[in-house]
């Protein structure tokens, strides 16, 4: 399981450091997105992995219990990488329909003027 | 529980909302509230400031959780210092972007401006390591927010450049957090402290790479070479005032690796020892030298201070990767001084801005251009750090403490020869933008090119702004210089001893988690 969740975290955290070098507002946000999944999931496996272990102390019985916190933090990470997101996409979609144009660096005036012509 | 030690961060965020829903509407009541919440802000900044003056550390805790378990409050010097510094500037902001209208150009730039002062001051208040990235990402979401304020292309574009980089930075935060607490099991800074120093040396290299992940974050928003930039286009097409503002940002980035680089991961940390003052100077130094080139090499004058503020995170960054009691009383002294100077300096770029765009070329003589002159050579004398202002006394300071280092002669010479350059970067703007002016025979260009900006001329025609209130909030940050210069002898007092608190840490250690003195 460890080496399932880890090449897991792996695989979106490279996919989506991939995405943010492309040059288009897009690739960039949904890499940014997959980068975010990628550190949720590693948040949460910082508590280690266990199986059907609720994050509850049972002081009735000798149960094993997960760690709750990582969870909490997921939780606060997940909000936060949510609202994030949505502004960035408000953002670059303002950007994209006043510039016309949805690269990631900022083309000088003159040099697209250039282009146009 | 001193319950004053959380309405840094309660205030705001009731102003914040209640400008937003209630008086959405009514931009002169907005302006009231706005106002009067930073001058209350202010007054308990100073109430705080005066109880940490005699060294204790006071802990609030958040639902009476004590402390490893719930989040903590800690006020010290340190937090007191910059909680001062913070809604001191935020005061000389607001009341600029009241006297120029810039507060009109969009909608919620005052709600915006309290959310941003509720992540600061929390971030510089909080005891604990996951709430340090909660209030980063308030104080970033608000900073989004006013980056784009008053709208235009390059503006948007250089927002989402801006909002991109700081996405990856918290990200980076997570993973950092992620890592430490998969060792340690704990994100109490000062729970963390006690942990990191029990771990067995066989047992850190994850620990370490976690150490140096946090360090990435604080650069990042330090603006360290090679993580710096986000900044230049970012401040230079952000509204000035809200550059002046983001002044105190970077300081946050610094103020991290303070807090973190001496609490936690402390220099008599065997798991970490030479891990971060090695990096960090080196990269410090680039820093400077590469801000003093773009202040030379600046043909926007927006741009020319960002680069100016890069040259003195530069500066203050060398003296805190030092990381000695002097070196860091140093950092801390520069601290004050390079945000108040960064703040006058965007706050004049601003007047010139609104009267003849940013372009550093000859051009008619503006308005006021007598008054804006002398303004900008003030400020450019503080800027670049020469005498008589607090910018010299700052980087005698931090040369002084270098003495002992053993790159002695590099940390001078980039010091001395960084701000050379800043000098002349700044003298040769200011002779195209003011002296070259009144000479028609330097004017190639009648027309003034605003490249890309809104048009403040004629916006501003259609309401005119109080003129008044933009030159008594930059008098306001000179005289905060002029007194920083007065009174430097018991300022180093404070940073000293702030400092030595620091670098103390098991004083703070024992104020969070109530360990008894043995």
């Amino acid at each position: 399981m460890e080496i399932l969740f880890a090449s897991a975290v792996g695989i979106l955290t490279a996919a989506g450091i991939y995405l943010i070098l492309r040059k288009r507002t897009f690739p960039v946000i949904l890499g940014l997105s997959l980068l975010t999944y990628g550190v949720n999931l590693f948040l949460f496996a910082t508590g280690r992995l266990m199986v059907n272990a609720p994050p509850v102390l049972n002081k009735y019985a000798e149960v094993p219990y997960t760690d709750p916190l990582p969870q909490a933090l997921v939780l606060t990470a997940i909000v936060i990488s949510f609202g994030m997101t949505a502004v960035v996409v408000m953002i670059a979609l303002g950007a994209y329909l006043s510039a016309k144009d949805d690269h990631i660096d900022m083309v000088e005036d003159t040099k697209r003027a250039g282009d146009d012509a | 529980m001193n319950h004053l030690l959380i309405a840094p961060v309660v205030l705001p965020a009731i102003v914040a909302p209640f400008i937003i829903m209630v008086l959405r509407h009514h931009l002169s009541l907005q302006r009231i509230f706005s106002l009067a919440s930073t001058v209350v802000l202010l007054a308990i900044s100073l109430v705080l400031a005066t109880q940490a003056t005699d060294g204790t550390v006071q802990v609030y805790e958040l639902g009476n959780w004590p402390a490893p378990f719930g989040i903590v409050l800690v006020l010290d010097r340190l937090s007191a210092l910059m909680l001062l510094l913070t809604s001191g500037l935020a005061l000389t902001v607001v009341l600029y972007s009241i006297g120029s209208g810039w507060d009109a150009r969009g909608r919620h730039f005052h709600a915006l401006l309290q959310f941003q002062l509720m992540g600061i001051l929390g971030a510089f208040l909080t005891g604990d390591a996951f709430n340090l990235f909660v209030f980063f990402e308030v104080l970033l979401i608000a900073s989004y927010g006013l980056m784009i304020h008053g709208g235009g292309t390059k503006r948007l574009q250089a927002g989402v450049q801006y909002v991109v980089y700081n996405l990856l930075g918290s990200t980076l935060f997570l993973f950092a957090l992620g890592t430490i607490y998969s060792v340690t099991g704990t994100l109490n800074m000062a729970d963390l402290a006690v942990r990191v120093a029990e771990l067995s040396p066989d047992d850190t290299a994850l620990l370490r790479v976690g150490a140096i992940m946090l360090l990435l974050v604080f650069a990042i928003k330090a603006a360290v070479l090679p993580l710096h930039f986000w900044l230049p286009a970012s401040y230079a097409n952000a509204p000035l005032p809200v550059a002046a503002l983001f002044a105190i940002m970077t300081k946050v980035g610094a103020y991290g690796i303070l807090r973190m680089y001496t609490l936690v991961f402390g220099p008599d940390v065997t798991a970490t020892a030479g891990l971060v003052g090695d990096w960090l100077l080196p990269a410090a130094m680039l820093t400077l030298a590469v801000g003093a080139i773009g202040v030379l090499g600046s043909r926007e004058i927006g741009r020319l201070v960002a680069f100016g503020a890069i040259a003195s995170m530069g500066t203050l960054l060398i003296a805190v990767a030092l990381f000695t009691p002097q070196a860091t009383a140093a950092a801390l002294y520069y601290t004050v001084h390079s945000t108040l100077a960064a703040a006058l300096m965007f706050l004049v770029a601003d007047l010139v801005m609104e009267r003849r765009g940013g372009a550093i070329i000859a051009q008619r003589p503006m308005a006021q251009t007598g008054l804006i002159a002398s303004l900008f050579f003030v400020g450019a004398i503080a800027m670049a750090g020469m005498p008589p202002l607090s910018g010299f006394v700052g980087k005698l300071l931090v040369m002084d403490a270098a003495r002992e280092h053993d790159l002695i002669w590099w940390i001078w010479a980039v010091i001395l020869v960084g701000s050379l350059v800043t000098i002349i970067g700044l003298a040769r703007a200011g002779s195209e933008i003011f002296w070259k002016s009144h000479d028609a025979s330097h004017i190639d260009d009648p027309e003034p090119e605003l490249a890309g900006h809104d048009e403040p001329a004629e916006m501003e025609q259609g309401d005119a702004p109080t003129p008044a209130l933009p030159f008594i909030a930059c008098f306001v940050l000179l005289a905060g210089l002029v007194l920083l210069t007065i009174f430097s002898g018991p300022m180093m007092d404070y940073t000293e001893a702030t400092a030595a608190q620091l670098f103390d840490p098991n004083l703070y250690i024992d104020a969070v988690l109530k360990r008894v003195e043995p």
